[in-house]
């Protein structure tokens, strides 16, 4: 639903159906409201068959990158290892609050489509990576693993059926960075937040170097109502139009709109209704300039290609952007585009492990010259300069900090160049420092 | 393991330090180590525990953690500074973190950061108020950005800060 708005009417309350509704909070009324029983079924189903259902309903990866969670958990094998799920509660990515909420109100739907993940990968034990900042989410989750373990839910015998499931919380400690799959197992492990090389994937050598899967809360959350519901009634909830995006997603809205909040809708809804009747358009008086519809790390759109658009993995893409993590950024016509871009830089160059140098550095000058630029002390070739860091940025470091960072400033040079150069005084060529030519006077 | 035995790489913490692992905090750490498949996988909640009980993560504080988990204090301290939410140095009373990342700043953080730093008299970013109650800093993204500007004070998180409302949130305080 909307939170913290009523329920619109076009929305297709899956996973957020009970945000506001604080006895679904505790496990007697997450039982009422049917809880547990996907798990008590799912114990005794084999692995491969809750595999099989969860590939048919075409459900895919919800922190971004979009791959099918049904193939991933197929790729774990009953080979005798010991097997580990990391469900990442990290949510770092600016413009994305959606776990935040899932893990606030339905704290028993993250448990149980955690220990139906483990089962489903042949993994006893799960671990709930959440960031430090949640402080609310981590209590609400903990409570909820309490509470599971005192019903015989979740242990040695998890819900009668003679199979193991662990669930634990894992709090982080402030890094951007460990939202990445593989800085998140460092993180988990006792290490700094530094994303490893891959291959080995983590189906191979993950957590503790044993094969592990890595799903997002989102994901496992909407796994269960495809287990309870079908894969046939999943695909149902999303435009028919496009068989590659199924069921419903849950998008975050947030900067210059109407009614900020959450909303969860099909697969495919059109972009323009989504911002308009959905989100209420602009702040009274004013109109949408710039949306990134993914979370910080993809390509700033304009309004225009937004309202084009339909809400799904290929619709956002058609429309030169992702749809990554769902968190949609407005930015109003007040705003300084120049300003904006240079605090996002700003963000990845904080945020950066500083592993890689293509990222140490390029994050650090991108901001730098951003914020020259910015402050009227830039040269027009400045513009080129921030491109050709872009460009080695791009594709040539471990992770996809680095890139994320190059996005928005490329697409934001592309679509909004005219307030760049506005703010670059004619006629300078050389940069000015300041200490310097004040010295010199 | 005994709390006056040497880490690995022959440090300790100094003879007055009062450990932290000790009673319930002790038990704690047990259940901890109880979940992984090694000491270290331990770390992050330990200094979690320490920074609770002593309000930052101290030198001698890192000593005690590394014997505990088996590690060097070296390598602990390498964990300690990748992260930022260990404090490194004693903090306010208050630790104020607002966010100013891009939603927010669109909504107007950055002025709901200069109203703390004039109503907590701390006047700069990081620095400690001279009464000791309150120290403010910048945060990136805290996973709030439709409550802009969200708040965190210590442990609790506080939507939908403004410029007028920081006046009465401060008055809340002690």
């Amino acid at each position: 639903m909307g939170y913290p708005h009523p329920s619109h009417s076009r929305e297709t309350p899956v996973i957020s159906k009970y945000f506001g509704d604080p006895e679904a909070r505790t496990l007697a009324g997450w039982q009422k409201r049917g809880g547990y029983e996907v798990l008590k079924q799912a114990l005794s189903t084999d692995p491969v068959e809750v595999q099989n259902v969860v590939k048919d309903s075409g459900l895919r990866g919800r922190g971004g990158a979009g791959f099918p969670t049904g193939v991933k958990w197929s790729f774990m094998k009953p080979d005798g290892k010991t097997h580990y799920l990391c469900i990442n509660g990290d949510e770092s990515e600016p413009g994305t609050f959606k776990d935040r909420e899932l893990m606030r109100w339905t704290p028993h739907q993250l448990v149980e489509g955690a220990a139906v993940a483990a089962h489903a990968i042949y993994a006893e034990t799960a671990y709930i990576y959440i960031r430090g900042e949640y402080t609310e989410p981590i209590a609400r989750v903990s409570e909820a693993i309490r509470e599971a373990y005192a019903a015989g839910i979740l242990g040695a015998n998890a819900m009668g059926s003679g199979k193991r499931v662990d669930v634990h919380v894992h709090k982080g400690a402030g890094a951007y960075i460990c939202g990445e799959e593989t800085a998140l197992m460092n993180s988990l492990e006792g290490r700094r937040g530094n994303p490893r090389i891959k291959p080995p994937f983590p189906a191979v050598a993950g957590l503790f170097a044993q094969p592990t899967t890595i799903n997002n809360v989102e994901t496992v959350c909407a796994a269960i109502h495809v287990l309870r519901n079908g894969a046939d009634w999943y695909k149902s909830l999303s435009s028919p139009t496009n068989p590659k995006s199924t069921g419903t997603k849950l998008f975050s809205v947030c900067g210059n709109v109407a009614r900020p909040g959450n909303y969860e809708v099909g697969m495919g809804f059109p972009m323009k209704d989504f911002l308009w009747e959905l989100c209420g358009g602009p702040p009274a008086g004013r109109a949408f300039k710039a949306i990134i519809p993914g979370g910080s790390s993809v390509p700033i759109l304009t309004p225009e290609e937004c309202e084009a658009a339909v809400m799904d993995y290929e619709g956002i893409q058609a429309a030169g952007s992702l749809l990554g993590s769902g968190g949609v950024i407005c930015f109003d016509d007040s705003q300084d585009m120049v300003r904006q871009i240079a605090r996002l830089a700003r963000f990845y160059a904080h945020e950066s492990c500083a592993q890689c140098t293509q990222c140490r550095e390029g994050t650090a000058w991108t901001t730098k010259i951003l914020e020259r630029i910015r402050d009227g002390q830039g040269t027009m070739k400045d513009l080129d300069t921030l491109l050709e860091i872009a460009d080695n940025m791009t594709g040539k470091t471990i992770c996809v900090l680095s890139d994320s960072c190059a996005t928005p400033v490329v697409s934001g040079l592309k679509k909004f160049r005219h307030e760049f150069e506005a703010k670059i005084p004619k006629n300078r060529s050389s940069v000015m420092i300041p200490s310097l030519s004040t010295a010199a006077a | 393991m005994s709390l006056h035995a040497m880490a690995p790489d022959g440090h300790a913490p100094h003879a007055e330090y009062r450990p932290v692992f000790v009673g319930a905090r002790r038990a704690e750490l047990d259940t901890l180590l109880s979940r992984y498949p090694s000491k270290m996988a331990a770390l992050l909640p330990a200094l979690w525990i320490l920074q609770e009980e002593r309000g930052w993560v101290s030198p001698d504080g890192i000593e005690e953690v590394a014997q505990a988990l088996e590690l060097t204090p070296a390598y602990v301290n390498g964990v300690v500074t990748f992260y930022t939410m260990y404090h490194q140095h004693p903090v306010g009373r208050h630790f104020v973190q607002v966010c100013t990342t891009t939603p927010c700043n669109v909504c107007g953080a950055e002025d709901v950061v200069s109203a703390f730093l004039r109503e907590t008299k701390c006047g700069e970013l990081g620095v400690t108020s001279a009464d000791g109650r309150f120290t403010v800093i910048e945060v990136e993204c805290l996973g709030a950005c439709g409550f802009a500007t969200p708040v965190m004070v210590n442990e609790t998180m506080i939507e939908c800060v403004s410029v007028d409302s920081v006046k009465d949130l401060l008055a809340g305080l002690d």
